[in-house]
């Protein structure tokens, strides 16, 4: 049963770091992979391969580099490097509040990608993108707060260590993680700024003007984010570690369940809709848990 | 204290220079412009060395000839007030300063005579965070006003040159404000604090205009009401317990100085321009840039939450500290909402200054070593970034004859380096790895501790911030491909130095933010709570190898794209049709369509008329229940 943490603590911090720079995509890609078949299952079709996810990068890779200004793709790597770093201290097990720097820090960078290239299907999902970002920050926020005063520690690692089972103490936070974890996982209804399907009334919105290499590194970039998210859905049940994986992997499937159930939300009502949830969920979920200690 | 004394009195001679010396004298002004800003950066640093190690430092001074002085003056200022205030036909600041006169005059014939003052000076770690604020950031100010102020009235030829007089208030500003940091005689204490009061309007009012007038009037009528409830806090500090020493006063038994230091806390919630008084500060943003620089944003909003945060530690576990850090959680909430809604870029900076300000007020309400900690820090970081962002727009306010943010499209493209400042400055107040967000999440551990409802106001006031600078941020660094008008040579000299040494203050304060804390921040906390908060020389490590990653990628990637870089082939923007230009194309039934976009400011939901009656009408509940429960 403990053997994932005894292997965790048995590694150094720059140790953890690396293998998550070099397992993370491989495990996002093929998470994307799964999303991709479930995805066509659910509608009636076959559906790709699960190793598509990375045919489709390897071939941007290769791709000529189109670019409306020569600045453009600078943000993107700008991002990928703080979401990849983001990623590297929370499996490190450093605290949860530089992680969310990190995370901050990397999704602004997106944004002024969108911003720099002057088109206005750009600037409309880069607005749209800021909308998400300010929905969900409340959130991950609260996130940091209520797992500090459930366990007493910022430390990732402190925290996955805990020996109580924190959606116990959190059941709030957790919903309203979840909540998030959506625009998050840029899902439907929740996927205002950017689409995987060309075909949204913002055409591919904030990243209408990014192609080849620069697509492949936001698409890998998204794979990072993803493992560092399901890791954070992982720590409210990591007092059993195998059930801990398998409700992540669970809540994983539950997303692309609701991305294929609902239709696209408009921004107001997701930030309204995200805003009032999280109040009520989480908010509650703080007060309570500051009353009762 | 020769340094204290001289560190009042040299701005003093430098605003009497500048006011005796003719403005054809352009030269002579300028050097001694440049002289003052070395002497008062220079000073505050060897006080800085000299105390590094020791405790706080407090003074005897005793000389008639001070008192005699300081009334005279007093009496000036209340002569000005009543000029000021009968010739616009305006008599409610007639009213209050009437009342203030009233009664600090009373209060000193009937018992100026017997006050023993023992020690009228002190320095401390945090009088000397202030002073290094002041002399520093101040004086850098004052040389960017030496080069605005001369465009200033070439832009607006009708406007009457007062330039003597406004210099001569910026450097008495700036006595004051030292002279504030330094007292430990409550009497002095209010002595600056009264020339502060009377030098902000004075300044705000300066185009003369009709707004200008309703601005400050808007100011003074607070200041002075303000200045009231100061004046009624020392004297009842007097009558219970005779003593009128900061110091002492921190000591006294709690039923004695319960409602003093809430009067003063009044008075430094109005001049921090927490709700219910924003509105003098966003009024006040008509006046010129140095002065929104220096008064409303670095100094002088900055003397409202020194004199709270000093008074705070006699508030532990009142109510009324509850009620403070309510009032000051309402306005950092609020006022960070109202922001993203303003599209005018010196409201969005007034607002976001009140914001601010409302958290370390949130900060001495919650009154423990971590809040304490956090507070003295957004002083510090907010003191550089938010100048810098006002010289910034103050410039391209000039340039382009609008402060309306949607007017700075492709602004990197016309002055980029401008724009970077102002990324700077901005990236300053919000992102990490600087400082203010480090601060900022400390105050999220010291509000959880204290009261998870608060956490709950920081976790949105912050997504708020997030939104109004990301927008701002993302506006201005917009490229559009052939646009290729450069007008970086219209901003002079003086304007790009004083930008250039903010911007390199905005990165230096975050790198040299271990050193801050330890020596200055923690041994002042220290000292008024017995602990401080320990961030862990791990978490100070990454913050550290962030910003220097930051420093090093960003430049080598610029230099990259711009000079190395050669793989791409560049195509014109996808607009839904054929292009005509980057805004334009060839839609369908051959019709030239147009294709622009403006941010999204959500009014309807973060409208500033509605969201500004809710806080005040909130806080001036929570105000008279301050009073309230301190009074019976």
């Amino acid at each position: 049963m403990t053997t994932m943490q005894e292997i965790f603590q048995s590694l150094t911090i720059v140790e953890r770091m690396l293998v998550f720079v070099f397992i993370a995509p491989l495990v996002g890609g093929f998470l994307s992979g799964c999303d991709r078949k479930l995805t066509a299952r659910l509608q009636g079709r076959y559906g790709p391969p699960i190793r598509q996810p990375f045919f489709d990068v390897l071939k941007l890779l290769q791709k000529e580099n189109i670019v409306v200004n020569k600045f453009q793709n600078f943000n993107i790597v700008l991002f990928f490097i703080f979401t990849v770093f983001a990623g590297a201290l929370f499996f490190a097990g450093a605290n949860i509040l530089l992680m969310i720097f990190s995370l901050t820090l990397s999704g602004t960078f997106f944004v002024l990608a969108g911003y720099s290239v002057g088109s206005p299907f750009s600037h409309l999902g880069a607005e749209r993108e800021i909308i998400q970002i300010v929905s969900y920050e409340p959130m991950i926020i609260l996130l940091a707060a209520g797992m500090y005063m459930a366990t007493g520690s910022f430390d990732v690692a402190a925290i996955a260590m805990h020996k109580k089972p924190l959606f116990i103490a959190l059941p709030g936070v957790l919903a309203g993680f979840l909540y998030i974890l959506t625009i998050k996982f840029r899902k439907s209804p929740f996927d205002l700024s950017m689409c995987h399907h060309a075909h949204q009334e913002i055409v591919r919105g904030l990243t209408t003007e990014f192609s080849g290499p620069a697509l492949a590194l936001i698409e890998i970039s998204h794979w990072y984010e993803n493992v560092l998210l399901l890791g954070i859905v992982y720590l409210f049940f990591a007092f059993k570690p195998w059930l801990a994986l398998v409700l992540t992997l669970g809540i994983y499937v539950l997303e692309i369940v609701i991305d294929n159930n609902y239709a696209r939300f408009k921004w107001q009502l997701t930030f309204l809709s995200s805003w009032l949830f999280i109040a009520a969920a989480a908010g509650s979920n703080i007060i309570v848990l500051h009353w009762i200690k | 204290m020769a340094m204290l004394i001289f560190l009042v009195v040299f701005p003093l001679v430098i605003a009497v220079l500048a006011a005796v010396l003719p403005v054809a004298f352009h030269k002579i002004r300028k050097i001694i412009g440049v002289i003052a800003a070395m002497v008062m950066s220079i000073i505050p640093i060897y006080l800085l060395v000299t105390y590094l190690d020791a405790g706080p430092a407090y003074f005897k001074l005793e000389n008639p000839l001070i008192d005699i002085c300081m009334l005279v003056v007093e009496l000036f200022i209340a002569g000005l007030v009543v000029y000021i205030s009968i010739r616009a036909k305006r008599y409610l600041p007639v009213l209050l300063v009437t009342v203030q006169s009233a009664i600090m005059f009373s209060f000193e014939l009937t018992s100026g005579r017997g006050i023993q003052i023992e020690h009228s000076l002190f320095v401390d770690k945090f009088s000397i965070i202030m002073a290094l604020i002041i002399g520093i950031i101040g004086s850098i100010i004052c040389l960017y006003a030496i080069g605005y102020m001369t465009e200033y009235h070439e832009h607006y030829k009708e406007l009457k040159n007062r330039r003597r007089s406004f210099f001569f208030m910026m450097y008495t500003f700036l006595a004051a404000m030292f002279g504030l940091v330094f007292s430990n005689n409550l009497l002095w204490v209010f002595f600056f604090w009264e020339i502060t009061s009377i030098l902000s309007p004075l300044l705000i009012g300066y185009r003369d205009d009709t707004p200008s007038i309703e601005a400050l009037f808007r100011t003074l009528n607070m200041n002075l009401i303000g200045g009231v409830a100061f004046a009624l806090g020392i004297v009842f500090l007097y009558s219970s317990s005779h003593v009128m020493e900061l110091d002492k006063m921190l000591h006294l038994n709690k039923s004695y100085v319960l409602i003093p230091a809430v009067c003063i806390a009044f008075a430094g919630l109005e001049k921090s321009a927490q709700f219910p008084f924003s509105s003098w500060l966003t009024a006040a943003m008509v006046a010129p840039t140095p002065v929104s620089a220096l008064l409303h944003s670095s100094t002088m909003v900055k003397a409202g939450v020194y004199i709270i945060l000093r008074v705070a530690p006699a508030l532990v576990n009142t109510v009324a500290a509850n009620m403070l850090m309510l009032v000051g959680g309402i306005t950092f909430l609020v006022t960070a909402l109202i922001a993203i809604s303003q599209s005018n870029a010196k409201k969005v900076l007034a607002y976001s200054t009140i914001s601010n300000l409302g958290l370390i007020v949130a900060c001495a309400g919650v009154n423990n070593d971590t809040a304490l900690w956090s507070a003295l820090l957004l002083i510090i970081f907010h003191a550089v970034s938010k100048p810098l962002l006002f010289l910034c727009v103050g410039i391209v306010q000039y340039k382009f004859d609008s402060i309306d943010i949607e007017d700075m499209d492709y602004l990197i493209m016309r002055l980029p380096k401008l724009t970077a400042a102002m990324v700077i400055g901005m990236a300053g107040m919000f992102l990490a790895p600087f400082g203010m967000i480090i601060a900022k999440f400390g105050t999220l551990i010291a509000f959880i501790d204290k009261n998870p409802g608060m956490a709950i106001i920081l976790a949105y006031g912050t997504a708020a911030t997030v939104y109004f600078w990301t927008k701002w941020m993302g506006k201005v660094m917009t490229i559009k491909y052939g646009v290729t008008q450069y007008d970086e040579h219209l901003v002079s000299r003086w304007e790009k130095f004083s930008l250039a040494l903010l911007a390199i203050a905005t990165v230096a304060v975050s790198l040299a933010f271990p050193f801050i804390s330890s020596r200055l921040v923690d041994p002042y906390v220290q000292t008024v709570f017995g602990k401080f908060p320990v961030i862990g020389t791990f978490n100070e490590l990454i913050i550290f190898v962030m910003l220097v990653s930051l420093l090093i990628i960003l430049p080598l990637g610029l230099v990259y794209y711009s000079y190395i870089n050669k793989d791409y082939v560049r195509v014109g923007l996808y607009l839904g049709g054929a292009n005509v230009d980057d805004i334009h194309f060839e839609g369908a039934m051959d019709q030239k369509q147009t294709a622009d976009l403006k941010n999204y400011y959500l009014t309807k939901y973060f409208g500033e008329d509605v969201l500004v009656n809710i806080g005040v009408i909130i806080s001036l509940t929570l105000i008279f229940i301050m009073f309230g429960v301190s009074v019976l």
